[in-house]
């Protein structure tokens, strides 16, 4: 024992857990570290905390407390700093159907009710069926829903689309590029990273072509320029022609987010699904794309948003979306008051901050529910 | 370490390699292969890093092309040919040092998704196979976790388990234990000594030659892309016929 080695250790006794210490877990734990660190921080939050809540009450102040809610244009002219709610109020079928018969908007209204019932139906996670709800609503809701807004089937009245406008303008050309971006983006993807050079080629020279031109650019050719090489006589619906330069065009940047999440992915999944014998197309869809698609989903959704606001462009050859028909109304002499235009532009903002947003947020808790716990 | 005894002398080769070169590019990786497996044998592939080892058994499965020569694996020659590929890969199981798990399936999805999908086998008895395999490697209660909430050894054993459901004829391993804790070898090494005892065909690149000595039936030895010797593991390890293979056994066997 007395021969004590000096860098001999034991340890003999275990050494018990404690919580740590109350300064800096919980609330308190958390103003500290994260508002109050130092004299300077601590400045700041007050200086940012007072300018914020100054900025939130100017904006609650306009937008609500002394805001005009009825009464028509005399009461917005009465009191020009406040929000004239009156006007959306007023013009609100309009902004919404934008020139659809008044007769006939039940069925505007019908494809409304079956598209947010069926986003909501296959959106929840214990909702029965949701698979197929969700096919339902990727192919054939597109088709049936031009068939009701178009008519001329079911023995409905035909509806030109250049009486279509507002918000249900907005929809339709939103909801086509998004449903008609991603099947086409994970083909071109697919197609950008094939080993056989003609399909390669093709591909890349699709992408970088759309890619490479302006939605403006592409909108004003398909209404202008594409008519010109149509014999005399063949017309071509303009909605429709707008539809599919908006679709090719976001398809192009879709693929290239899907080549990201391609690119992503290790090679050995690619060579654990050859070696297992499965072939090219169900290592594709069993393997790689659900990982490839999953690994992108911001991206993907980040498109989606892109072009859901994008689709405003369509202004420029003549269609009237939500923000066309707002534009419209504030044009109208009668309503020359100050607040109109704000308050017209704060509901556009607002409509597509709600979609925006939805879409964002869906997308978080998407991320989260696929979320299986292995590292990347 | 019990070895499992030796296979039939007269059983038919079930790998064929004949005269086979391959390139990466200008690089000449395998030079002149000529190797002929039986049914039942179990051989450790061995050599220093850029040997060749590697890519000698990818081009069993074809993961790697070869342009030149003949491989016939189970009386079916590997050519351009898709469906010809596609039956050879069905009857070779692979196992990857990365594991190569499908992190967004289950344990149990790993398993039974090529017997679904490629053999069309039924769901209930695709999964009642897994299981069994999974049994077999020890981890029959992790079956309905992630593979990243696994540890490697066990996610290595679910790799075997996995190539083990498509009822391969050969197993080809490719560093299995080269990156795992030292702790996780021996898990995975008992595993790989269990399925020899079943008498299945196995090629096996690998480091551990405590391994070779007790569980192959030949021992070859790679360099440069060219096989420099195989022998019996006796002999191999005592008794090595060239500079190379002895260099290469006194930088491994130091420690």
């Amino acid at each position: 024992m007395t021969t004590q080695n000096p860098i001999a250790f034991v340890r003999t006794e275990h050494t018990p857990d404690r919580p740590p210490p109350p300064s800096t877990v919980g609330v308190v734990g958390w103003l500290r570290s994260n508002l109050f660190s130092t004299p300077f921080n601590s400045l700041l939050t007050v200086v940012m905390g007072l300018l914020g809540a100054w900025v939130i009450w100017g904006a609650l102040d306009w937008l609500i407390f002394g805001a005009v809610w009825s009464g028509g244009n005399e009461a917005c002219r009465a009191n020009p700093d406040g929000a004239c709610w009156t006007f959306v109020q007023i013009r609100f079928d309009q902004f919404v159907y934008g020139f659809y018969e008044k007769s006939e908007r039940w069925r505007v209204d019908l494809v409304l009710a079956i598209l947010f019932g069926g986003v909501f139906w296959s959106g929840w996670e214990n909702s029965p069926g949701r698979r197929y709800v969700g096919m339902f609503m990727l192919v054939p809701f597109p088709l049936l829903a031009w068939g009701i807004l178009y008519g001329g089937v079911f023995g409905l009245a035909v509806v030109e689309t250049s009486q279509w406008g507002g918000f249900i303008l907005t929809l339709v050309v939103a909801l086509i590029g998004i449903i008609a971006s991603l099947p086409l983006g994970i083909l071109l993807a697919l197609g950008r990273r094939s080993n056989m050079p003609i399909i390669r080629s093709v591909c890349v020279v699709f992408i970088e072509f759309w890619r490479g031109v302006p939605l403006i650019t592409v909108l004003f050719m398909a209404a202008y320029v594409l008519p010109l090489f149509f014999p005399t006589g063949v017309s071509f619906d303009q909605l429709l022609r707008a539809l599919i330069g908006v679709a090719l065009f976001s398809a192009a940047y879709m693929a290239e987010v899907i080549r990201g999440g391609l690119q992503s992915l290790n090679k050995g999944q690619y060579e654990a699904a050859d070696a297992l014998g499965l072939n090219y197309w169900k290592s594709m869809r069993l393997i790689i794309l659900p990982q490839a698609l999953k690994a992108v989903i911001p991206g993907i959704v980040n498109t989606f948003i892109g072009l859901f606001k994008d689709t405003t462009l369509v202004l420029i050859i003549g269609l009237l979306d939500l923000l066309g028909m707002v534009n419209a109304a504030i044009a109208d002499p009668n309503w020359s008051i100050r607040s109109v235009p704000t308050t017209g532009y704060a509901f556009v903002a607002l409509t597509f901050f709600i979609f925006c947003y939805g879409m964002s947020r869906y997308s978080r808790y998407i991320e989260q529910k696929l979320h299986t716990g292995h590292k990347r | 370490m019990n070895a499992p005894p030796n296979p039939a002398p007269h059983s038919k080769p079930v790998i064929q390699i004949h005269r086979m070169n391959k390139w990466y590019g200008q690089f000449h990786v395998l030079k002149e292969i000529d190797l002929e497996v039986t049914a039942g044998e179990r051989i450790v592939i061995c050599g220093p890093s850029g040997s060749g080892k590697s890519t000698l058994i990818r081009c069993i499965n074809r993961l790697e092309e070869h342009q030149e020569g003949q491989i016939v694996v189970d009386g079916i020659e590997l050519t351009n040919d898709l469906k010809q590929i596609e039956q050879v890969r069905r009857e070779v199981g692979m196992v990857f040092q990365h594991f190569n798990l499908f992190p967004h399936l289950t344990v149990l999805e790993n398993c039974t998704l090529a017997p679904i999908w490629v053999r069309k086998q039924p769901k209930a008895d695709a999964e009642a196979t897994a299981m069994k395999y999974l049994e077999r490697v020890k981890i029959p209660d992790q079956a309905n976790k992630y593979p990243g909430q696994l540890s490697g050894g066990q996610q290595q054993r679910v790799a075997i388990a996995r190539s083990l459901c498509m009822n391969p004829r050969i197993m080809l391993f490719d560093e299995p234990t080269s990156a795992l804790d030292p702790e996780m070898i021996k898990e995975v090494l008992d595993v790989m000594i269990e399925l020899a005892g079943t008498g299945m065909t196995m090629l096996v690149v690998t480091h551990e030659m405590g391994f070779a000595r007790t569980v192959a039936n030949r021992v070859i030895f790679m360099d440069g892309g060219e096989i420099i010797e195989q022998n019996e593991p006796e002999e191999f390890f005592n008794n090595p016929k060239s500079d190379r293979t002895k260099l290469f056994l006194s930088q491994i066997l130091q420690h």
